[in-house]
């Protein structure tokens, strides 16, 4: 089977099997391309989901679109991001074909409304447990309660404000303090 | 107009999500409403519905809004937004900028982002639990029926934990809350 289509399969069933996206992903992937393909190598794994932790996207996508690379090149990496992708896209685009019909159903609807009030508890559940792994730095909890507050306010107030600019503000304020401490750090050396 | 739209919309969406599935439902949520894509209702369900099928939040999330607002077309353009930037971005650490992110600079960014990200979720979570138990038109009302609701809900994950000494999984937590709307609604 040539690489190309090996790729296409390997990452449509990846994308058909993870439910959740993130992490769950991650476990299967090794499991594909490190233990039973032996296209990357473990240390390449490691190294592949610390880059897709700071570059935006579904870890499970960054890493389709490296391994993909790293095998057959640009035509890899488009391969394996559309194999990845392809499933879930079938399967939405199915769902919303028919999801406000089902809603117009009595019982449905009122399984939704239960399942409203769970998401908003499933989110909080969410941030609560990064929360628990962020580092426990006086500065990461001063941006992270500055955020929090501001996007509150944003929402009870509808104000018009984006969350990209909090996520912007937030960025430059690290920035800037790092760059201070840096500076201030160099000029003492120097003396 | 619509395309141009979905179009912007998403790819802003996909450059700026960084970290763990949910950190891109704040944004999400943001462009959406302010596009006014969906109502609040129907993007809590559809949160809900991309939980339960596979594939990224992020993506279902991307494809959904586009199919409702423009069809085929719309989620494929939806989709491919979304996905893009994180494309690049990876393809170009990898050919040239493998030493950007260990840039002690790009390095402050993201430690500045993380905790952000973490506030942003927990202040979304926090706005969708009271916006299910007040009712904010016309006038301020607390709702005591969601209010029991959502204290049935809230304690599921502990009495799991303390009498079957089991984490339920969202799924899990989805189900049993379907099954508490059918009772109580």
């Amino acid at each position: 089977m040539s690489i190309i289509a090996d790729l296409f399969l390997t990452f449509a069933k990846i994308g058909c099997f993870t439910f959740g996206g993130g992490y769950a992903m991650i476990a299967l992937i090794k499991d594909a391309c490190v233990d039973k393909k032996q296209w990357i190598t473990h240390d390449e794994m490691m190294d592949t989901t610390v880059v897709a932790e700071s570059t935006p996207g579904p870890m499970a996508i960054n890493c389709a679109t490296f391994v993909g690379y790293r095998q057959a090149g640009m035509l890899g990496a488009t391969i394996a991001t559309l194999g990845i992708v392809l499933p879930s896209f079938l399967i939405i685009f199915l769902i919303s074909c028919y999801l406000e019909h089902f809603l117009e159903i009595g019982w449905i609807a009122s399984a939704f409304q239960g399942i409203k009030i769970a998401i908003g508890i499933l989110i909080l559940n969410v941030g609560c447990s990064m929360l628990k792994k962020m580092k426990k730095k006086l500065f990461s909890y001063a941006i992270m309660g500055c955020s929090c507050a501001a996007m509150l306010a944003i929402d009870l107030f509808s104000l018009p404000v984006s969350a990209i600019a909090v996520m912007l503000m937030a960025a430059a304020v690290s920035l800037s303090a790092f760059t201070v401490k840096d500076m201030s750090h160099k000029r003492g050396a120097e003396k | 107009m619509i395309c141009l739209e979905l179009l912007w919309g998403f790819l802003t969406v996909g450059l700026f999500s960084f970290g763990g599935a949910y950190s891109a439902i704040p944004l999400i949520r943001d462009v959406v409403l302010s596009y006014g894509w969906l109502n609040d209702e129907m993007l809590t369900y559809m949160i809900a519905v991309s939980e339960s099928t596979p594939g990224p939040i992020m993506v279902n999330l991307a494809t959904y809004i586009g199919s409702s607002q423009a069809g085929l077309v719309g989620s494929i353009l939806a989709t491919v937004a979304v996905v893009l930037p994180s494309f690049i971005i990876i393809l170009l650490v990898m050919a040239f900028l493998r030493k950007t992110i260990s840039n002690p600079y790009v390095q402050a960014i993201l430690r500045g982002l993380k905790p952000c990200l973490i506030g942003l979720i927990i202040a979304t979570g926090t706005y969708m639990v009271f916006e299910n138990i007040v009712i904010t038109s016309p006038g301020y009302d607390v709702s005591i029926k969601n209010v029991i609701v959502t204290a049935l809900i809230f304690m599921l994950p502990f009495a799991c934990m303390k009498f079957l000494d089991k984490k339920i999984s969202p799924i899990q937590l989805l189900i049993a809350s379907a099954l508490i709307g059918m009772v109580t609604y």
